[in-house]
């Protein structure tokens, strides 16, 4: 009976052997597919539990990654203490909804799979230890972050703080905000809730008013013009047209002064100090369309500056087509004159307006904004590291004649609640009706030489009447705290 | 001739190996349930020590009870198991960690209980032969097994299947129970009848009424298995007791008509299930193409993408997420131990299978009875089979079926089914490896033969002469065991005069030591089956032996003794070489060999 055991014995090895070829043939023909399909949620998954760096600002930790509680699917959770205040910066990392912020931006770097950091992860694997992620480095000034928030407290806005001299944003609030926290966490149900909450919730905390979101600039676009006019041969002496009213051509619409501007001239310096209408109306409409987008696009309109954070771009007499891409508009008189004092074709994010001082700051060069100074790998290698761009916005000249009447604005203008003692402030405020009957847009965008800052307040429901002056009085506090804090 | 299948009566017990075996497979298992608290907690588990003190103490245990009942067991059974068990147990420790659903609170009790039941085999159960006696209430018993989930109030349909029945809240697989009971009734009926099977046709003048008689059992187990599968929906349990079946039907018989017979049927039965019924065309698609399916192969494509995130060397104990696949903890446990441990860790599980199985049928070669024999064969091959069946399943080398993995599976069915298994093994391999009495010619060569009266002639006069010669007193030289085969040796009666009354006591004492005198007596079922003639048993030399174990006192030596040997022809005076003959033929007397065979004193 042995001889057909033995025939027995043979089958049963050749099954062994089939299960050993199949997973033989598995590891060298199956599994690079598998392991790259996007449906695998294993390789989801394990991209998501990753070591993932920190995100700093200055030496405080603003995201990190932490030991998640135990029983969970994943080993880590993703951590942001004072989560609401550097939302706008860091944005989220979720599970459910993916990422965004420079969560979203540097994902590569901070979980380590970046290109160049190749040569680490094969260290780490060989050695052993846990792959970790690269640091980011943030250029934001924790303590202006916060007394930034603090001031703008409950209300809808938000604050951008450059040094015009390098670019870097010292402070990027929006206001309400969210806790990423509760977009990170594993509990998924508690996520979707938390989602869906910030959705339905009405100051849409979810919205980064600092730089993905645009408003008309009411007045604060009147820089721009002036620059424009600077340019063209202006000087702020030059005397311009300031009627109590401007009828716009071919349109019933009657365009009056918001301030006590007369009803003759004014010098330029003077109509941006009082902000009149009709000046900028009339200087507008005389510079022309091509004049004017041209100088708005040397301070930075109608591109995207701060890719770390997906800004959105600043438009002035263009506007995005259906591809996104973003094209010239070419206004009739009339919207020519309304987009000069910042009302019609023309929308801009609170880190553009303070983009525009900050060219003007700095002596007519603009330097590019950036919000990450430095990556580092685990072992303090220098993965990335931030160059300075500068680009000429203005003559040398204009600049400082422009930044004379800006101080002019706040001296004795619509701007002089952002006074500080000791310290020379010059800005320009702004008011923007974007619907009737609801409250105005309050804008400012300011600059100090010592020390060389520039601040821009924007605040979405500004109470009271739809003035400049008013617009002044609420964001100008705001304005002359942080450059005191700077000092 | 196969000398490896015949036991040498020196095979040490070596139950020293086997202890410290099993503690380092013990080892195994237990460092995986520590490197998964380490891996995840970077900290040891809070109840360590106690579960590692239970965990070497059932070890010690269980090595304990073979020492005692079966101490010449197979020394490798055991520890594979243990290896086995000890890594299924820390996955599904590992998987409940994730996995809130997963309560192992019932296996590990039925871990326990499963080595109660593999002590109380050993102890009880002194010699697999036992089970041979009631072929047809076994067969009666595993039927009733396998059919019980079909009945109605009692079977519980889980996941499409029908193969549980609840009992008293419990939950059982009576499957993996009548997987056992079938394999002792397959291997009792097809010993009692196998030589019907082999020779039906041939033997009767009535052809096709032997056919129908001869098919009868394996038309009844196709038509069982049908059952199974249609009405429990169980792929795998079908498709494990056909195979079982017919392997143990060839094994019996050494003829190919049975395997290519069954092979029509089942690839009968195959295309007709393939034809009605939908559940076993999707395992089809499932297997050959789940990426067109990918919202309904879930399973098994996430086994897949589970075992390629663990690649070559996994991802570690409890680093992975095997928690993601349905039912890693039962069909799929073994990617799931594959993602963790690596495509290397989840071969070596196919290997400690593979070395489970083997070491069965190693039983099986060496053992000296049919029903033996066919048992361990049909043990082996079904528990091979098995994992066949679910790794490969689970590997998309087959379309999956659900059977459990043995001993990694959550299940207690399961668990103690296979640890009955195992039990089994172990008896089957004391009993094949304790040193005997009175050495039997091998089995293994037995063919099923029709013998002429030349032959039997030739065997009777041709190789005895020479053994013969041998003097009392001299040990036999292996040279001098000629003749073809030597299965065919006569029955010792035919020289009751051999030796002299004058023998050397060292003859006498040729039973092994460690064999009380009173215990070489063999008893009646190590007669060869469908030989009913029972014989006195014999000293080495082939005296018949009293119940002390002294030599009977020798018959008149009426033939000429030793120095004659020489002289065979002159021997064959009043032989009773009627005896062979009585029976039919191809069925030799292999189990009566003359003990002063070389094989006795070798």
């Amino acid at each position: 009976m042995n001889r057909p055991i033995r025939l027995v014995g043979l089958v049963m090895s050749l099954m062994v052997f089939a299960l050993l070829a199949n997973l033989t043939y598995f590891v060298v023909g199956r599994e690079p597919a598998l392991a790259a399909d996007p449906a695998n949620q294993r390789a989801v998954q394990a991209d998501f539990d990753r070591q993932r760096g920190q995100i700093l600002a200055a030496s405080t930790v603003i995201a990190e990654t932490a030991p998640a509680a135990a029983g969970g699917a994943f080993s880590r959770q993703r951590v942001y203490p004072n989560g609401p205040l550097y939302a706008p910066v860091t944005g989220y990392y979720s599970y459910v909804y993916g990422s965004r912020g420079l969560e979203h931006s540097f994902d590569k770097e901070l979980a380590g799979t970046a290109a160049d950091q190749w040569w680490q992860r094969l260290a780490d694997t060989l050695a052993g230890r846990t792959p970790v992620g690269a640091t980011v480095q943030t250029t934001i000034d924790p303590v202006l972050q916060q007394l930034a928030a603090e001031k703008l407290g409950d209300a809808k806005g938000a604050v951008v703080v450059l040094d015009p001299s390098t670019g870097a944003v010292r402070a990027l609030v929006s206001s309400p905000s969210y806790d990423p926290n509760k977009l990170a966490s594993h509990d998924f149900a508690a996520v979707e809730a938390a989602w869906s909450d910030l959705l339905a919730d009405p100051g849409k905390p979810l919205s980064n008013r600092a730089a993905r979101e645009t408003y008309p600039p009411g007045s604060t676009a009147k820089l721009v013009v002036a620059a424009a006019a600077l340019a063209a041969g202006y000087s702020p002496d030059s005397l311009i047209d300031t009627p109590a009213t401007v009828q716009l051509p071919n349109s019933s619409s009657v365009l009056p002064n918001a301030s006590a501007c007369g009803n003759s001239q004014q010098t330029l310096a003077n109509a941006l100090r009082l902000s009149c209408n009709t000046s900028f109306a009339l200087l507008g409409n005389q510079l022309g369309a091509e004049a004017l987008r041209n100088q708005a696009e040397k301070f930075g309109f109608n591109r995207t500056h701060l890719d770390a954070i997906g800004d959105a771009a600043s438009v002035y007499l263009a506007r995005p087509d259906d591809k996104g891409d973003i094209t010239p508009v070419e206004p009739d008189q009339a919207q020519l004159m309304m987009s000069s004092i910042g009302q019609w074709e023309i929308a801009a994010s609170p880190l553009q307006m303070a983009l525009v001082a900050a060219a003007i700051a700095n002596d007519g060069v603009l330097m590019e904004p950036y919000l990450v100074s430095e990556i580092r790998a685990p072992n303090l290698n220098v993965l990335y590291s931030h160059e300075p761009q500068p680009s000429q916005a203005m003559e040398p000249a204009d600049a400082q004649a422009l930044q004379e009447m800006m101080l002019g604005v706040v001296a004795s203008g619509t701007g002089t609640r952002a006074q500080l003692a000791g310290t020379a402030v010059g800005g320009k405020t702004g008011t923007a009706e974007w619907q009737p009957g609801q409250p105005p847009y309050a804008w400012f965008t300011a600059y100090a030489h010592d020390p060389d800052v520039v601040v821009a307040v924007f605040i979405e429901s500004a109470g009271g009447e739809a003035s400049d002056t008013a617009a002044g009085q609420l964001t100008g506090p705001i304005v002359r705290d942080l450059i005191a804090a700077t000092r | 001739m196969a000398v490896d299948a015949i036991p040498a009566p020196g095979c040490r017990p070596r139950r020293n190996t086997e202890l410290v075996l099993i503690l380092v497979a013990q080892t195994v298992g237990l460092s995986a349930y520590l490197l998964t608290h380490l891996f995840r907690d970077n900290a040891l588990p809070p109840a360590w020590l106690p579960v590692a003190a239970v965990w070497y103490g059932l070890g010690v245990a269980t090595s304990l009870v073979v020492r005692w009942r079966a101490p010449y067991a197979d020394p490798v059974l055991l520890p594979t198991v243990f290896a086995l068990l000890g890594l299924g147990l820390s996955e599904l420790h590992r998987l409940s960690l994730g996995l809130t659903e997963l309560n192992l609170q019932f296996h590990y009790i039925a871990a326990v209980l499963g080595l109660v039941c593999f002590a109380a085999v050993v102890i009880i159960l002194r010699d697999p032969r036992r089970l041979q006696v009631y072929p047809y209430f076994l067969s009666l018993v595993s039927f009733v097994l396998l059919l019980l989930p079909l009945v109605p109030g009692l079977g519980v349909e889980v996941n499409g299947s029908r193969i549980w029945i609840n009992l008293f809240g419990f939950s059982l697989q009576p499957a993996e129970i009548a997987k056992l009971v079938l394999a002792a009734s397959f291997a009792a009926y097809l010993t009692e009848q196998r030589d019907l099977l082999a020779q039906g046709g041939r033997k009767f003048l009535g052809v096709h009424l032997t056919r129908v008689r001869d098919i009868g059992p394996i038309l009844l187990m196709w038509a069982v298995s049908l059952v199974i599968m249609v009405y429990e929906k169980d792929l795998g349990t079908s498709m494990l007791f056909f195979g079982l079946f017919t392997v143990m039907l060839y094994v019996a018989t050494n003829q190919f008509r049975w395997l290519v017979c069954a092979a029509g049927l089942a690839v009968a039965g195959g295309l007709a299930a393939w034809r009605l019924f939908p559940h076993v065309r999707r395992r089809f698609v499932y297997w050959l193409d789940p990426f067109s399916v990918p919202d309904d192969a879930t399973q098994i494509l996430s086994a897949q993408y589970g075992l390629a995130s663990g690649g070559l060397l996994g991802t570690g104990w409890g680093l992975g997420r095997p928690g993601l696949t349905p039912f890693s903890f039962n069909d799929m446990i073994s990617t799931s131990l594959g993602e963790e441990i690596g495509i290397v860790g989840l071969m070596g599980i196919i290997v400690l299978y593979a070395l489970l199985a083997f070491r069965g049928l190693a039983c099986a070669l060496r053992a000296r009875d049919g029903f033996t024999k066919l048992f361990a064969t049909g043990l082996s091959f079904g528990f091979l089979l098995q994992v066949f069946a679910i790794v490969g399943g689970a590997t998309r080398l087959l379309p999956l079926t659900g059977l459990t993995s043995p001993f990694l599976s959550q299940g207690g069915s399961s668990l103690v089914a296979n640890w009955l298994l195992v039990a089994l093994l172990v008896v089957i391999s004391h009993e094949v490896r304790r040193p005997h009495p009175t050495a039997k010619t091998d089995l293994a060569e037995e063919e099923t033969m029709v013998m002429s009266a030349r032959r039997l002639r030739q065997v009777a006069v041709g190789p005895v002469g020479p053994l013969l010669a041998v003097a009392p007193g001299q040990t036999p030289q292996p040279a001098d065991r000629e003749g073809p085969d030597g299965e065919d040796v006569p029955t010792a009666p035919i020289f009751p005069a051999a030796d002299p009354p004058s023998r050397p006591p060292e003859r006498q004492t040729a039973t092994p030591a460690g064999q009380p005198p009173g215990q070489s007596s063999a008893p009646a079922y190590e007669q060869p089956f469908n030989q009913p003639v029972e014989q006195p048993p014999l000293t080495p030399s082939g005296q018949p032996l009293a119940p002390s174990g002294e030599p009977l006192p020798t018959p008149p030596a009426d033939l000429p003794s030793a120095p004659l040997a020489g002289q065979p022809s002159t021997r064959l005076t009043g032989q009773p070489i009627a005896q062979p003959t009585d029976q039919p033929p191809g069925l030799p007397s292999d189990r009566t060999a003359d003990p002063a065979s070389p094989e006795a004193a070798r």
